[in-house]
């Protein structure tokens, strides 16, 4: 008989840090665990702990997890660097200046 | 890499069977509007979402606005315009029928929406006085404000209304459940749909879901050319869960399907090659038509399709004389001259005539309430927007009123790919289907961006409530069919297989080399000896790393299925690609070993479908769907005169 592997995970950890709990307010709710459409999040084993970001590569960046969570700042989602936009101060039109 | 323990059930083996009459796969805009359709026909349906249909989907956290609602009671234009304008537009590779219900029922769906919470109009009068805004029935539009079928909606209230619905309803939701088969049977000597085999992404657990009809509504493809093994979820434009599973589970079945040889170059991801959508400085989509300007500061010219240069932000909106309506938006690009909007100047004249880079979108410069409703209405609303942009950016300072978003790259994409990298995108391939949207297997309807030619969120909201309707009143006058029970058996030792190689190749390691069997023998330019090779590299594939794939837990183990449904459906775009000896331009479609673009013969629809293990090929006439108008009425006439429900 073929045996079938334990069921093991961790983390896998990526370049960049989507997820942001802050431990101070999150009350552990899991919520955002249950909304997340692509399972990046598993709920903490320890009661009342913030989730765990199992799989940070494969988040979405949809922000559903931030939209549903109930607590004000409890998560926070933060693009990789590579991605911020740059904004100026909005730059006046040359006969303005004159 | 510290170990963390699993925090759900261990079902490994266990099996659970459910029955119902209409079975939907994919819980997103189309999903939940084709489930929301049969049970108000009084039928047991059941969703099976991978996801959570609250917020899943490429819609799940919101759509900004809603194409083609030509019913609107302020619309000025018909379905039948605007439809046919769709299918003119694509010289016919176009999906008619599809195109037309949009049109017709598109606005239907948001009245719906809106009894089920969504918000549709400005109740609070922000927007009050706006060009824009209707002042009767505070509905906005976007793009073409004379016409008035394109509307601005809040679509991040949407998702979670539609589910409170669907609890209301008594429609069974199954989230965080993969469906990974069609079961089958044979009726009067035809295939025929009894259900699908679904896996619980948590617990590994078995769900055999028997059905009298089932709806397909589980998106397009995806993560065929690109990937990106670090930033995974964001290497393609749709959601990570959808990558074309419910091709790839057709495509076993026998199912139909046309213009998969259609590919795009890459435009949109937001891994390594471009910025997110919607987040930089343009002038598309959610953007339109926002006033850019060049480092100096000099204005960037909206033109009208004549070349004359536009001298207000209102005239951006407007039709230009002697032109009826405009098209704009989701996959119009540049339209052809009699459907053509205001633009800015081509990038390569702005060049020519000195403008200075880098560009800036500014929405200083434009009428308050345009740029209320571009910064903080429609970024806000539209997909992935709230958090990451509008939230983000405002956090860090930006105001609209004060500030310039810088733009990238030549165009409104922000991006840069080669064009061996690939998309289906732009109203690519999809089912074949007809006027009730049924595939060529009994009992299987498709629906949304699973079709061909599928665009936007009125189309697969549109589709989505036909579909259910179309498969209701099927499966009211069905009973079960039995199916062969070794299906399922042999779905169960496929999909638990990864869990029994303790040591293998990893999903992504496999999805990386898909991706680059596809760029090297895929690319922008199709050549019979080297998609041989490709299909070659997909069978070694198939043989030698299949086998030895791995997987430790049932989330991994889901990746694992999606990387073999992608495999599948490589094998699809292949096949179709082989099919076509032409290149077209309409398909975005170049052969080598065939250059001659578009000849008549071959100017029409090529379907592909694998039965027995063997290609088999279908030509099918372009406007197949006859008259739509016509056609429509003689298909609906229930759906016309019950209400509109
Ligand atoms: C960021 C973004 C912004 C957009 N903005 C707009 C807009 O403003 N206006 C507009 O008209 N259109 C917009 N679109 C397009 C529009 O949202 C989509 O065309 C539309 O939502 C598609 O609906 P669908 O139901 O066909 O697919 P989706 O909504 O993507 O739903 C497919 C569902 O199937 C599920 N699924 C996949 N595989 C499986 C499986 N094997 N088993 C079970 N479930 C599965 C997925 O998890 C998903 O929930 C946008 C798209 C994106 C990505
Ligand atoms: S982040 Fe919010 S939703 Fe998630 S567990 Fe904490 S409180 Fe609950
Ligand atoms: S942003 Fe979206 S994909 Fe990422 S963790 Fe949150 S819900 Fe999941």
């Amino acid at each position: 008989m073929k045996k079938m592997n334990e069921i093991r995970v961790s983390i896998v950890p990526c370049s960049a840090d989507p997820i942001i709990y802050d431990d101070s307010r999150c009350i552990g709710c899991n919520i955002c665990t249950q909304m997340c459409q692509c399972d990046v999040l598993l709920p903490n084993t320890e009661k009342g702990q913030p989730p765990i970001v199992a799989w940070p590569g494969e988040c979405y960046y949809c922000g559903a997890c931030v939209l549903q969570c109930p607590v004000e700042g409890a998560i926070r989602l933060e693009h990789p660097l590579m991605n911020r936009t740059k904004f100026v101060e909005a730059i006046p039109a040359p006969s303005d200046v004159e | 890499m510290s170990e963390i323990k699993w925090p759900y059930a261990n079902e490994f083996g266990k099996e659970e069977n459910i029955e119902c009459d209409v079975l939907v796969l994919g819980g997103g805009m189309a999903g939940c509007f084709a489930a929301i359709a049969a049970a108000r026909r009084g039928l047991k349906v059941v969703v099976v979402e991978k996801g959570a249909v609250k917020r899943s989907g490429a819609a799940g956290t919101g759509v900004d606005h809603w194409e083609s609602a030509c019913t609107n009671p302020c619309s000025k234009v018909t379905a039948k315009e605007i439809a046919e304008a769709y299918v003119d537009e694509q010289d016919h590779l176009s999906n008619g029928i599809a195109h037309y219900i949009c049109c017709e029922e598109g606005w239907d769906r948001l009245a719906d929406m809106e009894e089920f919470g969504g918000k549709i109009r400005d109740t609070e009068d922000e927007f009050k006085g706006a060009e824009f805004r209707d002042e009767a029935t505070k509905l906005m539009f976007a793009y073409d404000y004379e016409n008035k079928f394109t509307l601005r909606v809040w679509g991040k209230t949407f998702k979670p209304a539609m589910h409170d619905e669907m609890e209301r309803l008594g429609i069974k939701i199954c989230d965080y459940t993969e469906a990974t088969s069609l079961l089958t049977a044979e009726a009067e000597g035809k295939k025929r749909g009894a259900g699908a085999i679904g896996m619980n992404v948590h617990t590994g657990k078995i769900t055999v879901f028997h059905a009298k009809s089932t709806v397909l509504a589980m998106s397009r493809p995806a993560r065929l050319w690109l990937f990106n093994p670090d930033l995974t979820g964001l290497c393609e434009f749709r959601p990570m869960q959808s990558i074309g599973s419910g091709h790839s589970m057709g495509w076993r079945a026998g199912m139909e399907f046309t213009m998969m040889e259609k590919s795009v170059r890459a435009e949109f991801s937001a891994a390594g090659s471009s910025f997110p959508p919607y987040s930089t400085g343009n002038n598309h989509n959610t953007w339109y038509a926002a006033t850019m300007v060049d480092s100096r500061g000099v204005e960037i010219p909206y033109l009208d399709r004549d070349g004359n240069i536009l001298k207000t932000v209102s005239e951006r909106y407007h039709p230009v004389k002697g032109q009826k309506f405009f098209l704009k938006g989701g996959v119009i690009d540049e339209p052809k001259y009699e459907y053509r909007g205001p633009e800015t100047m081509p990038f390569d004249e702005l060049m020519k005539r000195g403008y200075k880079l880098p560009f800036y979108a500014d929405l200083s410069r434009m009428p308050e309430e345009e740029r209320r409703v571009i910064w903080g209405m429609m970024i806000g609303n539209e997909g992935k927007t709230k958090v990451p942009v509008l939230d983000y950016y405002e956090n860090r300072g930006f105001d609209p009123a004060k500030h310039a978003m810088q733009v990238y790259g030549t165009g409104w994409t922000s991006a840069s790919f080669s064009d061996d990298e690939r998309q289906l995108f732009g109203a690519p391939g999809g089912i074949m289907h007809d006027w009730d949207l049924k595939t060529n297997i009994e009992g299987i309807y498709a629906s949304g961006d699973q079709l061909f030619g599928s665009d936007c969120a009125g189309f697969a909201a549109a589709t989505g409530y036909y579909a259910g309707r179309k498969s209701a009143e099927w499966a009211k006058n069905e009973s079960l069919i039995d199916y062969d029970r070794s299906q399922v058996d042999e779905e169960i030792e496929r999909l638990y297989a990864p869990m029994y190689v303790e040591k293998g190749y990893g999903w992504k390691e496999l999805n990386f080399a898909l991706a680059k069997c596809m760029k090297n023998y895929c690319g922008a330019i199709k050549n019979e000896a080297l998609l041989l090779q490709g299909l070659d590299l997909l069978k070694s594939y198939r043989e030698e790393v299949v086998p030895q794939l791995s997987a430790s837990n049932p989330h991994d183990l889901m990746r694992t299925h999606e990387v073999l449904d992608i495999m599948d459906v490589a094998e699809m775009v292949m096949e179709s690609c082989r099919l076509r000896k032409s290149s077209s331009k309409t398909l975005c479609f170049t052969r080598s070993d065939y250059p001659e673009m578009d000849p008549a013969e071959d100017h029409h629809f090529i379907t592909i479908r694998r039965e027995n293990g063997k290609i088999v090929r279908g030509d099918v006439e372009l406007d197949y769907f006859g008259d739509l108008k016509t056609e429509y009425e003689k298909h609906n006439q229930d759906y016309i005169e019950g209400g509109r429900k």
